[in-house]
């Protein structure tokens, strides 16, 4: 049925599980439903997979909108559930609580790798896979950054605070920059990489319009609106403000494969500079390095947010 | 129904080979589309190579007046080529995503093909004459001295072996940010919509530098987005109607006399979600694959991943008939996320009359139900299983504890071998099912 090697998350009867476990009307206390540790570890399981799936998109071919929308709502949906159960916050304080210095140092590499991207080519650690080893997680978690005014993004939380982390995972999988730009409304098209900063984290507008995003036929679950008070540690604002104006499309893929840097542009040098300012040297962790490629492309993806 | 297997050739290098449960298959060879024109007597298939083959209905032979005449090879061409986008550093597929032919004017075919980016209108015509004795050239085409002219001939047309010759006529490229997944001509035969995931746009065949935009669902935040459009039709008989579906199981429909930007719907066709169903997975199960209007424009039908709902056109809060095609999966949802096979985009055909409707499914499965009779039967497209000329055997799948013989059960089925294109022929009980890389017809017994 399967082809080989593929590991079943869990078995398809749990499935009934999560299903049943999922029903019913809203109870108003949600401490009083019964979670079982089978029930929350498959939901887990499903957030997970959910996260590699987002992030493992073909890298050569644009990947598919409507598979990655689908998956984007189950993540949400299932972030929902658990921000209600309280999972959601006992989560992100372990995560919170177990970072330490270096795992920031890491991540930073990672985000400025940018600037040299040829000589730190296969120097740079999986960010994730520090956390993963260490807390028995899955490697990625999602955080949902919240204000009242803005969208919340979905953001891979790699070892670091959640707030660096959101950058590697800008925008979630729509927002990318090369996949999802603008197109000129003229006969010659050009298209043109969108420069505002639509796909960032912090920023955000409610967008009028959008008049298909408010599904009100899910009952308790509101997938549509993301004004969901995350009550995560209060988010740096001197790194909010570094993450605001990047704009993904900047992690250009093409300079990861060919090894060769494009033209600098303003985002990713800005942040390198603010973040060496900001914190200790962020170049010297390379102790922990490894020079895989495919490490190289799986460091993509996720700074890609594809 | 009579079976009669149909094989795709390859001559197309560098291969890409592709797993087909313990057997290899060029990639590039994998149907991505099906559809007859018009009449019926042609029928065309696009791959995921860019390639575009047409079959032709032959004439029923004098010696055997009880079959049907058989489809055959008429013609095969080049339509996309693989393309790289330099800006965003991403390859464009060639894969033929739809054909939809246009409604017969003149000798010639035409037809719009189309892949993620790029629409081609194609010129198929027959050439069966030659002209012969040039005066200004050799038979073997060299050009003749003047000087040495003579006398003068009129050519005469001569007889030659049949030439099919396939010409692109119009390319009307660069309108979609995001992928085409639906072409559809309009009933003027002078306008046609396509659609991405955000996106339709409204063309007329003979303009290609324009093309309006008809519906934009795009958020002006990206990070808003929750919804995509999955497949848009234009109603079969009045011009200014056409739907979208969307992937949370909603369709809209639309009338162009209403405003020139068609965002606000004139009707809104939405089940209400069974909350004792719901699982994480009901969103995407409810998404919809698949929208076609009847031939009598009174219907249209959807096919989401598990049933396929024929809905009235004047009833928007539920459809009128509801058929599952492969209930039996609901248990194994979350296998099928992990694997991806959850959001294979399945399509669905109406017969000629209306009176039936066809969709596939997976282990090479494809199942026909009579809305009528009610009845339902599941039949199998591959080559262990159907002799040229043979009766398909109807094929059950186990759902209980106990399997009988000749079912199969659920965790046997080969979720590879799945069908995802099927064609009905408008009049006839043909069927074209097309199976990975193979195509298959299948056609009625004439009693």
């Amino acid at each position: 049925m399967f082809p080989k090697g593929t590991k079943r998350k869990f078995s398809d009867s749990g499935e009934e599980a999560v299903s049943s476990g999922d029903q019913g009307p809203a109870s108003p206390s949600v401490a009083a439903r019964t979670l079982s540790s089978s029930y929350s570890l498959q939901r887990q399981s499903l957030l997970d997979m959910s996260l590699i799936k987002l992030q493992l998109c073909h890298m050569l071919v644009e990947p598919n909108l409507c598979r990655s929308v689908l998956i984007a709502n189950t993540v949400r949906q299932i972030q929902e559930e658990m921000t209600q159960d309280g999972t959601w916050q006992i989560m992100t304080q372990a995560l919170a609580a177990a970072q330490c210095p270096t795992d920031r140092l890491v991540a930073t590499e990672v985000l400025c790798r940018q600037t040299d991207a040829a000589a730190q080519a296969g120097q740079s650690p999986k960010p994730y896979s520090v956390v993963g080893v260490e807390e028995g997680y899955h490697s990625e978690e999602v955080v949902m950054e919240g204000d009242v005014e803005t969208d919340v993004t979905m953001s891979t939380l790699s070892p670091v605070s959640p707030q660096l982390s959101s950058a590697s995972y800008l925008a979630g999988p729509f927002g990318m920059g090369p996949c999802w730009e603008e197109e000129e409304e003229d006969g010659e098209c050009e298209e043109e990489e969108e420069e505002d900063s639509e796909e960032c984290v912090s920023e955000g507008e409610e967008g009028d319009g959008d008049h298909l995003s408010a599904d009100s036929r899910t009952g308790e679950q509101v997938f549509g609106t993301f004004e969901i008070k995350h009550p995560a540690p209060p988010p740096d604002p001197a790194l909010e403000e570094l993450f605001s104006d990047v704009d993904p499309s900047y992690y250009d893929l093409d300079t990861v494969l060919t090894g060769m840097q494009s033209a600098p542009k303003m985002g990713p040098y800005d942040l390198l500079d603010s973040l060496s300012s900001h914190g200790p040297t962020a170049l010297s962790s390379s102790s922990s390095c490894r020079s895989d490629l495919n490490e190289l492309d799986h460091i993509m993806e996720i700074i890609v947010g594809s | 129904m009579a079976g009669k297997l149909l094989f795709k050739g390859r001559e197309k290098d560098p291969p890409h080979l592709v797993s087909d449960s313990h057997q290899f298959v060029f990639s590039a060879d994998i149907i991505s589309t099906v559809e007859f024109n018009y009449s019926g007597e042609l029928l065309a298939t696009g791959d995921k190579g860019g390639r575009v083959v047409i079959f032709q209905h032959e004439q029923e032979s004098k010696n055997r007046p009880h079959l049907r005449g058989e489809y055959n090879v008429y013609s095969t061409f080049q339509s996309h080529e693989p393309e790289f986008d330099y800006l965003k550093s991403l390859e464009i597929e060639e894969k033929i995503n739809k054909i939809r032919w246009l409604p017969q004017q003149n000798a010639a075919h035409f037809l719009l093909s189309t892949n993620d980016k790029t629409i081609k209108l194609w010129k198929i015509s027959e050439r069966d004459k030659r002209a012969e004795g040039y005066n200004l050239k050799d038979e073997d085409g060299r050009l003749r001295d003047p000087f040495r002219i003579t006398s003068l001939r009129v050519p005469v047309l001569m007889p030659m072996d049949l030439m099919v010759e396939a010409s692109p006529r119009r390319i009307f490229a660069n309108a979609h940010t995001y992928h085409i997944n639906s072409i559809s001509v309009n009933s003027d035969h002078e306008t046609y919509l396509s659609a991405d995931d955000l996106r339709i746009n409204l063309w007329h065949l003979e303009i290609t530098d324009r093309s309006f935009n008809i519906v934009d669902i795009k958020p002006a935040n990206m990070e808003e987005l929750t919804e995509v459009i999955t497949a848009a039709e234009c109603h079969p008989h009045q011009c200014n109607v056409f739907v979208y579906s969307s992937s949370k199981g909603t369709i809209r429909l639309c009338d162009m006399r209403a405003a020139a930007l068609c965002d606000r719907h004139s009707k809104f066709f939405e089940e209400p979600e069974d909350p004792s169903s719901r699982s994480f997975f009901s969103e995407i199960i409810s998404s919809i694959s698949d929208v076609k209007f009847s031939h009598s424009g009174r219907y249209m039908m959807t096919r989401d991943y598990l049933s396929v709902k024929v809905w009235d056109l004047n009833m928007e809060n539920r459809p009128v008939e509801t058929y599952q095609v492969h209930e039996y999966l609901r248990s194994k949802l979350c296998s099928l996320y992990e694997n991806d096979c959850i959001f294979d985009k399945f399509e669905c055909c109406w017969n000629g009359s209306d009176s039936a409707i066809m969709t596939g499914s997976y282990n090479n499965f494809f199942r026909m139900f009579d809305r009528n009779t009610r009845r339902d039967i599941t039949l199998e497209a591959s080559r262990e299983s159907s002799k040229p000329r043979a009766t398909l055997k109807p094929r059950k799948v186990s759902t209980g504890g106990k399997r009988k013989k000749d079912e199969i059960s659920v965790d046997s089925l080969d979720f590879n071998k799945k069908i995802l294109h099927t064609a009905w022929h408008p009049k006839d009980n043909v069927i074209a099912v097309a199976a990975t890389n193979n195509l298959y017809i299948f056609q009625d017994k004439i009693n």
